[in-house]
């Protein structure tokens, strides 16, 4: 049974945040007198991951995703509350703790820009106290499961995007580090990058037995990757559990859409007590509850002379936003 | 064991930052040469034969302006700027979980662009000596080390002085306006504009009791071999650099308890 390797409990996060009214008269305003308020951007939040788990952290923009990661990985400092990372309090930045962690921003980078990635990669490797062989075999270990070569001795300036994500993930594991905080990784990255860059967190996960806590607004990346996600609105858990039963719970039926041999044959379907969404000419799309579907199906291939069937899943997009817009899902 | 880590990581960013700042090797040129207000200074003094007012000959003059230009050269600090930009754009947070404190990233930083400077200072005190033959002169070793002893000592604290203004990015965000507070009396009171000695004896009198004549006029007086207390000099120096190195632990310390990672 896997150990509990991050423990938060009853944690808040409050920023004080400066407003100020348009035009000049706010202006000036601002000027002698500056309006500050405090936020509470993370309310008394409790969760645990256990070792090699791969979580997601969903929600909508400003929802405080990231201030959690931010807080786990002990970037700052929290309000309230307590969390212990691997067993070390995240903020205190001891070294052993930070040695065990890593932190990867989509849109934040840490390779020098004007040096080929390669110096950045011994840079990290001298800071994380790796000897140079050791550091060489990381990096060609690490470089052929991302598929890198030729790159590592470009400077960063010339990269595409891609290539730079790759080399950042690399600077970012040199250490080998078990606890993973990815912030949005495949933010920009095209279709076949996000792909590759998820298949090789599946790979680092199943060879190293890490923990990964993710946020990504990209569905593909929670559902390929995650099992479990925690869902924050307005800087509470909205929701803590399986992906799949999140699903199931949120989109009960699915929809079936059945071409009949002859339009006689979608009419005696239309009438034979199925919940009919729509029907045109011998094509008729019907909605079935999840836990029926097979006695369903079966009953209609016996019954109704079918030419073709397609079930159609919601799409997991839509579903998702219904989520990140509801204050709380009991399942 | 730890010294020995420490000097791995050190000279590992010093290499790396160094092939980073020969990447800018003509910006560096353009500020090697950027530092010649001393050269103005002296031509100021010795066309208005100020020298005279302080009884420093020409040679003594144009020799402490040298100095002044070569200490400039390897102890001008930028590190409030630098870590300005990377607070206010979330660039720092990287660094921040990585075991090693971000200031040492500034510090290679300014250490490779001295090393960058070099080439280009001799080539300014070359064309220095060609038009001003009778300056000529040869420090002994000793005061040669020495003289490089105390540049690096004002180096240090005007890095933990920076380095304690950048910190108050934690909760001002714009530390480098404060900064611009300190340029004023460093610029006057350093030595860069005028030797220290040529002030009245009342502003004498409480000036030295700041760090400021210890960043230029100390160790230029020292190289150019004009009148000086040595070992008071440097233990004053050594003494700012302990007084400092707390204060910007401290301020480190719960500067970071303030840090929201803005920007990323």
């Amino acid at each position: 049974m896997a150990q509990n390797i991050i423990a938060v409990k009853n944690l808040s996060k409050s920023f004080d945040i400066s407003s100020k009214e348009p035009g000049i008269k706010g202006t000036i305003k601002h000027f002698f007198r500056r309006q500050t308020k405090s936020v509470k951007v993370i309310k008394n939040i409790s969760f645990e991951i256990k070792e090699g788990e791969i979580v997601g952290f969903l929600g909508a923009n400003g929802a405080g995703k990231t201030t959690i990661l931010k807080m786990l990985c002990g970037l700052i400092y929290p309000s309230k509350g307590s969390i212990l990372v691997s067993g070390y309090l995240p903020f205190r930045r001891k070294e052993n703790f930070l040695k065990n962690i890593t932190l990867i921003m989509g849109q934040k980078q840490q390779l020098i820009w004007d040096l080929p990635p390669i110096e950045s990669f011994y840079l990290n490797a001298s800071i994380y106290d790796l000897d140079k062989f050791e550091a060489k075999r990381r990096i060609k270990k690490l470089s052929e499961m991302l598929e890198i070569d030729e790159e590592l001795f470009i400077p960063v300036r010339k990269l595409s995007l891609g290539q730079r994500m790759k080399s950042e993930l690399l600077a970012a594991l040199i250490h080998e580090p078990n606890i993973l905080f990815l912030d949005e990784p495949t933010l920009g990255l095209d279709i076949n990058a996000q792909r590759n860059l998820r298949k090789f967190l599946q790979k680092y996960n199943k060879e190293t037995n890490a923990t990964i806590c993710l946020t990504s607004h990209y569905m593909k990346d929670i559902t390929s990757l995650c099992k479990r996600v925690i869902c924050v609105h307005e800087g509470a858990i909205s929701y803590d559990g399986k992906l799949d039963l999140l699903l199931k719970k949120l989109s009960p039926v699915k929809e079936i859409l059945i071409v009949c041999r002859s339009e006689k044959d979608a009419i005696k379907l239309e009438n034979s007590g199925f919940n009919v969404k729509n029907k045109i000419k011998n094509e008729i799309t019907i909605k079935i509850e999840n836990n029926s579907i097979t006695s369903s199906l079966k009953n209609i291939l016996n019954n109704f002379d079918i030419e073709d069937l397609f079930i159609n899943e919601p799409p997991i997009d839509e579903i998702i936003g219904r989520v990140l817009i509801k204050k709380d899902y009991d399942i | 064991m730890i010294s020995k880590l420490i000097n791995r990581k050190i000279f590992t960013l010093l290499k790396v930052q160094y092939s980073n700042m020969l990447e800018y090797r003509v910006e560096i040129a353009l500020w090697a040469i950027s530092g010649i207000i001393p050269f103005f200074m002296l031509n100021i003094w010795t066309n208005n034969n100020l020298n005279e007012s302080i009884n420093f000959s020409d040679v003594m003059l144009s020799r402490y302006f040298l100095c002044a230009f070569l200490v400039r050269q390897f102890s001008v600090v930028w590190v409030v700027f630098s870590f300005e930009e990377d607070s206010l754009m979330g660039k720092v947070s990287p660094y921040l979980i990585q075991p090693l404190n971000p200031f040492f990233r500034y510090f290679a930083q300014h250490l490779a662009e001295q090393i960058t400077r070099f080439p280009f200072a001799l080539i300014i005190a070359f064309f220095f000596f060609i038009l001003n033959p009778e300056s000529i002169w040869i420090p002994n070793l000793g005061i040669l080390f020495l003289s490089i002893i105390s540049t690096f000592l004002s180096f240090l604290i005007q890095f933990l002085i920076q380095s304690i203004v950048a910190c108050l990015c934690f909760w001002t965000e714009k530390a480098s306006s404060i900064e611009r507070l300190l340029f004023i009396p460093t610029l006057f009171l350093s030595g860069l504009l005028a030797p220290v000695v040529s002030f009245p004896e009342y502003v004498k009198s409480w000036i030295y009791l700041t760090p400021f004549p210890y960043l230029i006029d100390f160790p230029a007086n020292l190289l150019s071999g004009n009148k000086t207390n040595i070992s008071g000099g440097l233990s004053i120096q050594i003494l700012w650099i302990i007084l400092l190195f707390p204060l910007f632990k401290k301020i480190w310390s719960e500067g970071t308890k303030k840090y929201t990672a803005m920007g990323s």
